[in-house]
């Protein structure tokens, strides 16, 4: 299993339109995808879920951590990271 | 008589009968069930269903209001499709040997009830979507049609508690004048479609809006200022009749020009462009159907911080604009800052003369560094679009050379780290300073293109500071000086087949455009809401049957007189 910490930039935090396109994203790969926000380990979310990703209520700021774990894991974390990072084009 | 307020979301008078909108609550009871496959059956038809109808909603939506709107009912699909939701009323359904409808209920409810709780007001209202696809799913679990909005008969005022993106995004525009809800806030679907359609809309009318009306019963508001009027008097319905009448000629006027080009009558045709100030400007510019983006101000990027902004973060604006824009051009202008404009981080000193002082390209000259980065990352970004740079505030040949070598140093530094850039990219300057209009034969062999800003250039032509209010009587666009500065300046990028744009305030003012028009200007930039109006004076113009009316005007010897002239032509014409 690996794992990486990003923050969110884009103004809006984590709603309707990002968080269609980081579970698009995410379905894209097999392996086992979780996200953490702020070190909470008491609520761990699904990225391959868009309501579990809303239902984060991630604001701009906040430390996301990623884990992937399976055969694919180093492509998605890096796409994952990478669209979180890059604000999601917004 | 009685006046309520609410949150006006749509701007537009309505005046009408109240349709009165109940959502007919559906009972959901809990039934015990003997077979969970079947169950969990029901529940995959009624996804299906439901993907089925909102992919009709969304087709609709794409081709009535964009796609960045109808981009809500992909997420809805998303929503429909979600696995976590999928597991959770399949689980729950397992758990409680209970219906489908029982248990998709509970789970939404859950869910909403989250939503509802965050800090973040935009999230909070998403929990409306959740509301939208759960009662899409009921009601097809039941049997039951969705409200139809579209069997409406007759014009009415719709009365809700809340609307449905899906009904707000299916409105027959012909037969509902506006709406008003109870609930929703500033950035609900509900008002941002509204908006897009051009219904008056106001939402969270909090006072127990449904019961003090009853259907057909008279209603009038304004939706721009929130108010509503139920039984509005005699006066009321006089003042807001006098303002829906105007409003009403202008939509008609921009609707007539909608999807057309800026053509004159006589098959002249211009090009309207935006002018931006931040890279969320630029999609207002393509809603109103502008070719481009004439002036993109990149101050943005350098006020309200702590300091200087990286060649990242600049970076990665431009290149949002220049890949949303595609192969539209995009006019970025080089920092234009000093003036009334200051930065704190710069510490730059107090000016007798702010105007004549230390701004714009002069600073960029001096201080190198500033200037360098921002030339990089413009042309880093160049490759994903049709960029082009453009430098203000020129007055000297030594300055527009300056400026050029240190674009090309930046070029040359690009290159050297395998950057990729467009070497091609067009350089152009602004003309707002007199010395560059009467010099522009030949600064424009040293450029690509020419944008008149029009703000400075009538300040510094006529010696006006138009903040201070004991001159600002004296600034005047009309002046002839400034026109034949203008028409100095087009004529010579016209005698070398160059292009020229105008971007300040008078390229969208209705009088002047017929003399840009005369002038053969190829150009006008302006802030994105103006586009459709301008389009409009445009293709109501007949080039030919001006042009005697125009050299007659420009002969004429004051501002004053030249303004009166424009006028009464501007009346005949339009």
């Amino acid at each position: 299993m690996i794992k990486k910490t990003v923050t969110l930039i884009n103004e809006q935090g984590l709603h309707a339109r990002p968080a269609q396109l980081l579970a698009a994203e995410a379905m894209k790969y097999k392996c086992e995808l979780q996200l953490i926000k702020n070190d909470d380990n008491s609520r761990i979310c699904n990225p391959k879920s868009i309501l579990s990703i809303m239902s984060m209520g991630a604001a701009k700021g906040d430390k996301i951590t990623i884990t992937a774990d399976g055969l694919d894991e180093e492509k998605a974390l890096k796409a994952l990271a990478e669209l979180i990072e890059n604000g999601f084009g917004e | 008589m009685t006046t309520l307020t609410g949150i006006p979301v749509s701007s537009g008078i309505a005046i009408g009968k109240a349709l009165i909108l109940k959502e007919s609550k559906q009972e959901i009871s809990k039934k015990t069930i003997e077979n969970i496959d079947i169950e969990k059956m029901r529940f995959e038809k009624a996804r299906k269903e439901g993907i089925r109808q909102i992919d009709a909603i969304y087709k609709k939506t794409l081709k009535s209001l964009g796609e960045e709107k109808a981009a809500v009912f992909h997420a809805h699909k998303m929503m429909i499709e979600d696995m976590e939701l999928v597991k959770s009323v399949e689980n729950y359904i397992e758990e409680n040997n209970c219906n489908v409808e029982y248990a998709l209920h509970e789970v939404t409810k859950n869910l909403i009830l989250l939503f509802k709780q965050m800090d973040n007001e935009y999230m909070r209202e998403r929990a409306a979507d959740l509301q939208d696809i759960e009662g899409r799913l009921q009601k097809i679990l039941s049997g039951n049609v969705e409200e139809d909005l579209s069997h409406i008969e007759e014009p009415v005022i719709l009365i809700a508690e809340d609307l449905t993106p899906s009904q707000t995004a299916q409105m027959d525009t012909t037969k509902i004048l506006g709406f008003i809800t109870e609930l929703g806030g500033k950035t609900s679907h509900a008002g941002i479609f509204a908006k897009t359609l051009g219904i008056p809309a106001i939402v969270g009318v909090n006072n127990n809006l449904l019961e003090k009306l009853s259907n057909n019963q008279k209603v009038a508001f304004d939706g721009s200022t929130g108010e509503i009027y139920i039984d509005p008097t005699k006066e009321q319905l006089q003042i807001l009749g006098h303002k829906l009448d105007e409003h009403k000629e202008y939509i008609k006027k921009i609707n007539q020009v909608k999807g057309k080009s800026a053509k004159t009558i006589d098959g002249f045709t211009i090009e309207l462009a935006g002018n931006i100030g931040n890279p969320k400007e630029a999609k207002y510019v393509l809603d109103n159907e502008g070719c481009g983006i004439g002036l993109f101000r990149t101050e943005f990027l350098y006020m309200g911080k702590e300091g200087l902004p990286s060649e990242e973060e600049q970076f990665k604006a431009y290149k949002s604009v220049a890949t949303l824009m595609k192969e539209k051009p995009v006019i970025i202008r080089t920092l234009d800052i000093g003036g009334d404009k200051q930065l704190d981080y710069l510490e730059m000193p107090k000016e007798m003369n702010p105007f004549l002082g230390f701004r714009a390209i002069r600073l960029c000259l001096k201080k190198e560094d500033i200037f360098k980065t921002q030339l990089r990352a413009i042309l880093r970004a160049s490759v994903y679009g049709n960029l082009k740079v453009m430098f203000p505030m020129i007055c000297s040949m030594e300055e527009l050379n300056k400026a050029k070598e240190l674009l090309e140093k930046a070029k040359l530094e690009l290159e050297k780290e395998n950057i990729p850039f467009n070497s091609n990219i067009e350089i152009g300057m602004m003309i707002e300073t007199p010395a560059t209009a009467v010099l522009a034969d030949l600064f424009i062999k040293e450029v690509d293109f020419f944008s008149i800003g029009t703000n400075d250039l009538v300040q510094y032509t006529l010696a006006v500071d138009r903040i201070n209010e004991h001159v600002s009587n004296l600034y005047s666009p009309y002046n002839p000086a400034v026109l034949r500065l203008i028409k100095n300046t087009i004529e010579a990028a016209k005698n070398n087949n160059k292009w020229v744009g105008i971007c300040g305030e008078a390229a969208s003012d209705p009088l002047l455009i017929p003399v840009w028009l005369y002038f053969g200007v190829n150009e006008l930039s302006m802030s994105p809401n103006l586009l459709m109006e301008a389009k409009w004076i445009i293709r109501s113009i007949s080039n030919k049957q001006l042009d005697e009316n125009i050299r007659n005007i420009l002969l004429l010897n004051s501002g004053s007189e030249i303004k009166e002239a424009l006028i009464k032509l501007n009346k005949e014409i339009l």
